[in-house]
């Protein structure tokens, strides 16, 4: 799976201003880059300023390690792909919010934010996007220890 | 002072695949603000999809919507094969493609048609429609169902086109190449339909690049984005067609992105009946490894993202999904400030998730029901009737 990369050289000038990520190339058109979390915000707002890429999506996840939070990023003209993963430790759930400079952040957070139970810090507004108004504020269903059956909100 | 007023826009509508509310804050007849709320449909797929084999996940994602019932799957297949590394044969993608294609055309004529209806032209409505049935009867050949095609599979395609029914698509095509040119000639010299669609709901660059808005409403605003140009996928990068791309960012540049794309999807069509090869439509997948894939693929409303990550079991450890409408939606709040009530509804549908629920919407003032939904979707076809009769 090392192929080379069209795109070294963008990977590289990102090196070279954060020298701590760790980059994967799982495919030509698919690079993956791990940074530490309070830098993440920095990097986003770097490859979306400097870089003209273009928030994709996020994804979060629950893993052993804590929460991972992916967000990604495509830089159309080349058709590259980058994922950005950061991990948010459980017993600390915030990452900053990419909201504050970036408005297609917004719907992304908020969904994360009442799904997996993360907060990012300084969201315009971090009300619930999904789920109905009588959703426990506790219970977020992408959670590992998650279950369905007990009271989801629908009056079972 | 002009006191500002609440129009609810939804949530339901049987018509509509998304419900959502659209709280349209007004002073006097001009659209100052907009609220979305949305959530009314939310069926915890992310959830359902890590709790089902990698096998059965394509039947539940293609249930996520009900027009693009392709790409969902289509783009989860993809990123199951990008996890593990793999390409379907030959066949298969040229299959997915013309698939794929046709619902991109029947797709645009769907909101070709809905976009006449609201504006009060239902014989651009019924015509369109009617138009769009011989593409849903080849899926019926094709794959046997007018919608939920069930085509794409992990490491390939589920049916085969079979070499006779080559002949019946392009029959099809000839036709809606003929219609469709016909429509673009209707609907882009009308002069009312121009009065209605031109200069209203501008959606400008710079707020598509910051909405991160995807697909026609991008390329509408001169974002010059797609999929299938910039990240080719199966055998995309074979056939050769053009991207389409205005700059006004007004309904009037979105209906003709959409009607010029349909003759882009006949181009791409006819090259893959040409170049489809004999051959294996699938390869055995017997095992997904541990790891991580995404999938990209240009639905008609633009780029849906899937991603997948599994551990090496038989089912996906978290299954992301973001549909292009996620995106588009919210840019709403920017293209309908500034517009007209009567406007609203339409600016609304442009962005095609929205088959306003107009129906039901309703005008409150101090607690009392002053206009219902059926009332603003009048008070747009009487604004063309104004515009037709030239007061």
């Amino acid at each position: 799976m090392n192929e080379p990369t069209p795109n070294a050289e963008f990977i590289n000038s990102i090196a070279v201003k954060f020298p701590d990520i760790s980059v994967k190339v799982y495919s030509p058109r698919r690079v993956y880059i791990r940074i530490e979390r309070d830098l993440a915000f920095d990097l986003a707002r770097y490859l979306y300023r400097e870089k003209g890429c273009r928030l994709s999506t996020a994804t979060g996840i629950d893993t052993r390690d804590g929460f991972e939070i992916l967000y990604h990023f495509s830089h159309d003209p080349t058709g590259v792909y980058y994922t950005v993963k950061t991990i948010v430790p459980k017993d600390d759930p915030k990452v900053r919010s990419l909201a504050v400079f970036l408005p297609a952040a917004n719907w992304i957070e908020r969904e994360i934010r009442e799904l997996l139970g993360v907060e990012f810090v300084g969201h315009p507004n971090p009300a619930p996007l999904l789920t109905p108004e009588d959703w426990p504020a506790d219970k977020y269903p992408l959670r590992r220890d998650y279950d369905a059956g007990e009271g989801s909100g629908n009056g079972d | 002072m002009a006191t500002k007023r609440v129009i609810p826009i939804g949530p339901y509508h049987p018509l509509q695949e998304e419900p959502e509310l659209f709280k349209l804050i007004v002073e006097g007849e001009k659209v100052v603000d907009l609220e979305i709320n949305i959530g009314y449909n939310h069926r915890g797929h992310e959830y359902i999809s890590t709790k089902k084999t990698f096998d059965q996940v394509p039947f539940v994602v293609e249930r996520i919507c009900g027009i693009c019932s392709n790409s969902h799957p289509y783009a989860y297949c993809m990123a199951v094969e990008d996890l593990m590394g793999i390409k379907p044969p030959p066949r298969a993608q040229y299959i997915r493609m013309i698939i794929a294609e046709l619902e991109r055309i029947h797709s645009h004529f769907l909101w070709l048609g809905l976009a006449g209806h609201f504006i009060g032209y239902n014989t651009v409505w019924m015509w369109v429609w009617r138009y769009r049935e011989p593409v849903l009867d080849l899926f019926e050949i094709i794959v046997g169902n007018r919608n939920h095609y069930a085509l794409p599979k992990i490491g390939g395609a589920r049916r085969d086109i079979q070499p006779e029914d080559y002949l019946r698509i392009e029959r099809v095509l000839d036709q809606l190449e003929e219609k469709t040119r016909m429509f673009t000639g209707a609907v882009l010299d009308d002069p009312v339909i121009r009065a209605r669609f031109e200069n209203v709901g501008i959606l400008n660059q710079k707020d598509a690049i910051a909405y991160g808005v995807v697909g026609p409403i991008a390329r509408s605003s001169g974002v010059a984005i797609d999929v299938r140009k910039d990240d080719p996928y199966d055998a995309y990068d074979q056939v050769s067609w053009d991207e389409i791309i205005a700059t006004e960012g007004d309904i009037l540049a979105k209906a003709k992105i959409r009607l010029l794309e349909c003759f882009e999807s006949i181009k791409i069509i006819r090259q893959c009946l040409k170049k489809i090869p004999a051959g294996p439509i699938e390869i055995r997948v017997d095992q997904v490894p541990a790891g991580e894939g995404i999938g990209r693929h240009e639905a008609p409303r633009g780029e849906v993202i899937h991603y997948v990550r599994g551990d090496g079991s038989n089912m996906p450890i978290r299954h992301k999904i973001r549909a292009p409408s996620f995106m588009n939606i919210a840019a709403n709040v920017v293209a309908v400030k500034g517009c007209s009530i009567a406007d609203a509804a339409l600016v609304l549908a442009a962005m095609d998730p929205c088959y306003c629920c107009t129906e039901r919407t309703a005008v409150y003032e101090n607690g009392k029901r002053k206009m219902r939904g059926s009332e603003l979707l009048k008070l747009s076809r009487e604004k063309t009737e104004r515009i037709r009769s030239g007061r």
